[in-house]
């Protein structure tokens, strides 16, 4: 009787408490699942491809590490993390300088600037497929025209051009933004204070404006290089990979050869090794401009 | 005297308006608008108007006919796939403000003081760096398997693909929200997932506009998942049916601008009525 009791004296507060664990872990659960069935299940069938021939029908043999070693001898696939390296780099140089200097510019005091500023980012909201369609036709009819040249989307050593001003026309859009808000949050006395030492023009952005807005400039390089790493859409409409396959990005070649080409397994291995590469360049990124954060 | 001066022309130098910055940065827009402006024109004409010069390509049309536009409408069977699109974007968004605020809801509340809660956090927010490549192929193969390779394999996929993003969001605006409130509505007797509804949810607003605003722009303009998932079902989304009937536009550029205008139509009139709201999320998206 008294065991009894004390259970239920027990128990009592413990109540309260499982009703809120208990509705906790009924949210949690499902989706988690839903989670694992939609990112990790994939991730590891791909990984799980990754050792075989499978062309993505019929059957299939486990051949070890074979597509591993393959991948680091196929000229295809290591031109294509050539162009898309040298793609995502110089794209991630010229969007932030430009974006910078745009920012500069919109945060002055200017005239209709939040009319100014809407129409800047415009470009962001548009899909990267149709705006590629667009400056497809750009590059092929109107500015040989102006020129008197030959398309740069015909050249093989060039088209990487078109593509880098086609992904950077959106991305300075969305990077302007965040450089304006990062701008926002330098207050105006600090200006004040640079201004009686003689702080102005490049040392006053070099030695006051650019510290304070590191943080952004951390979001700004890490959301660049990771989606200029990724390039598809643009691709896929400005040259489908040509001219001989110059420009195949490796998010392209990975569609093309592994859905259709029949390179399922070797692909899912070229993918696993895009997965590292992405989680390495970002880490380090992260880790290489926090610390220059913490130095200032 | 003469600081005094200074000060007043400092004041008065703020007051006025950069004027060559304006007028440069006016300028500097011909570079958004330019591609714009010839896809309108060029939309609009007739293949015969089509010159090979510069002029007859970029001058306004003789004629502003709504042709081009009936006939992409019909080639790209636009309703449908504007149809798809809304739906795949709708279902899209009301998932992610549901399930993902719940998750972020979930994993805040117990992050400190239950390993459960916080694996769980770092296993689904480190899902922000695997790349769609990697998932493509397996995910077609399951989504056919499951008789979901349509609109609904989609919605799914989305759904798990901005979760990483949106639960990040989410259970870091839930770090602000004080959980007196939760014990205060406890006490008067209501349950934990009514005090989330009642309570909770609605206090998240800003949120759910940013969550709202990345998961829709982004779905909306996605092209890559529908491509490979719904390649096979004959069902196109705004932007894929650009794609998909691409070889149909052959050399006919004025349907085939008239097809992508279409396309871009909804989101630029989107843009031009939530303006602010969008550029809202994106920075909050971004910077949080």
């Amino acid at each position: 009787m008294k065991k009894k009791e004390a259970q239920a004296e027990l128990l009592k507060p413990k109540k309260t408490v499982t009703e809120r664990e208990r509705t906790f872990a009924m949210i949690a659960i499902p989706i988690l699942i839903l989670f694992f069935l939609f990112n990790t299940l994939p991730l590891i069938k791909g990984f799980i491809y990754s050792f075989t021939n499978f062309k993505g029908y019929g059957s299939y043999e486990w051949v070890g590490l074979r597509n591993y070693i393959d991948l680091f001898t196929d000229a295809r696939v290591g031109k294509s993390y050539l162009f898309t390296v040298k793609l995502a780099f110089f794209t991630t140089i010229l969007v932030n300088v430009l974006s910078l200097l745009m920012a500069l510019g919109l945060n002055a005091k200017i005239k209709f600037k939040s009319a100014l500023r809407g129409m800047y980012f415009l470009p962001n909201i548009l899909g990267a497929l149709v705006v590629g369609y667009i400056f497809n036709y750009f590059f092929t009819y109107i500015v040989p025209a102006i020129f008197h040249s030959t398309s740069i989307l015909a050249s093989g050593s060039k088209a990487w051009i078109a593509v880098m001003i086609v992904c950077a026309w959106q991305a300075i859009a969305m990077n302007t933004i965040i450089y304006i808000s990062g701008l926002q949050t330098v207050p105006e006395d600090v200006y004040e204070a640079g201004m009686l030492d003689g702080a102005t023009g490049w040392s006053k952005f070099r030695h006051l404006t650019f510290p304070l807005i590191i943080p952004f400039f951390t979001i700004n390089m890490v959301l660049c290089m990771k989606n200029f790493l990724m390039v598809f859409d643009q691709i896929m409409a400005l040259t489908k990979g040509g001219p001989a396959q110059s420009t195949e990005s490796i998010s392209f070649l990975i569609y093309n050869n592994g859905m259709s080409g029949g390179q399922f397994g070797f692909q899912s291995a070229n993918a696993v090794i895009f997965f590292i590469v992405i989680v390495t360049i970002s880490v380090f990124q992260m880790r290489f401009l926090n610390s220059k954060e913490e130095q200032l | 005297m003469s600081k005094k001066n200074n000060d007043l022309s400092a004041v008065k130098v703020k007051e006025k308006f950069n004027w060559p910055l304006t007028i440069l940065l006016i300028l500097g827009l011909i570079t958004v608008l330019f591609p714009l402006y010839m896809t309108i024109v060029i939309a609009f004409k007739q293949p015969s108007e089509m010159t090979n010069s510069i002029s007859g390509i970029l001058s306004l049309p003789q004629h502003w006919s709504l042709s081009n536009f009936r006939e992409a409408m019909e080639v790209t069977d636009f309703w449908r796939s504007l149809l798809n699109s809304v739906l795949i974007t709708g279902i899209t968004m009301g998932l992610a403000l549901v399930i993902h605020s719940l998750m972020g809801y979930a994993v805040a509340r117990n992050m400190q003081n239950s390993k459960f809660y916080r694996t769980s956090y770092y296993y689904i927010v480190s899902g922000m760096f695997v790349p769609f490549a990697i998932l493509m192929m397996p995910l077609v193969k399951q989504t056919a398997e499951l008789h979901i390779a349509n609109v609904v394999g989609v919605i799914l996929c989305y759904t798990v693909f901005y979760m990483p993003m949106n639960v990040l969001l989410y259970s870091g605006y839930l770090k602000n929200i004080p959980v007196a409130l939760e014990e205060a509505a406890h006490v008067d007797g209501a349950s934990t997932w009514t005090t989330y509804w009642k309570v909770i949810f609605p206090l998240m607003k800003p949120m759910h506009a940013t969550v709202a605003v990345l998961t829709a722009l982004g779905t909306w303009n996605d092209v890559m998942t529908p491509l490979v998932i719904m390649s096979g079902s004959g069902m196109n989304t705004l932007p894929l049916a650009q794609l998909t009937f691409q070889t149909q536009f052959g050399t006919n550029y004025n349907l085939a601008f008239a097809s992508y205008l279409l396309a871009l139509l909804p989101m630029l009139i989107f843009y031009l009525f939530a303006q602010k709201q969008i550029i809202n999320g994106v920075v909050n998206g971004a910077v949080k």
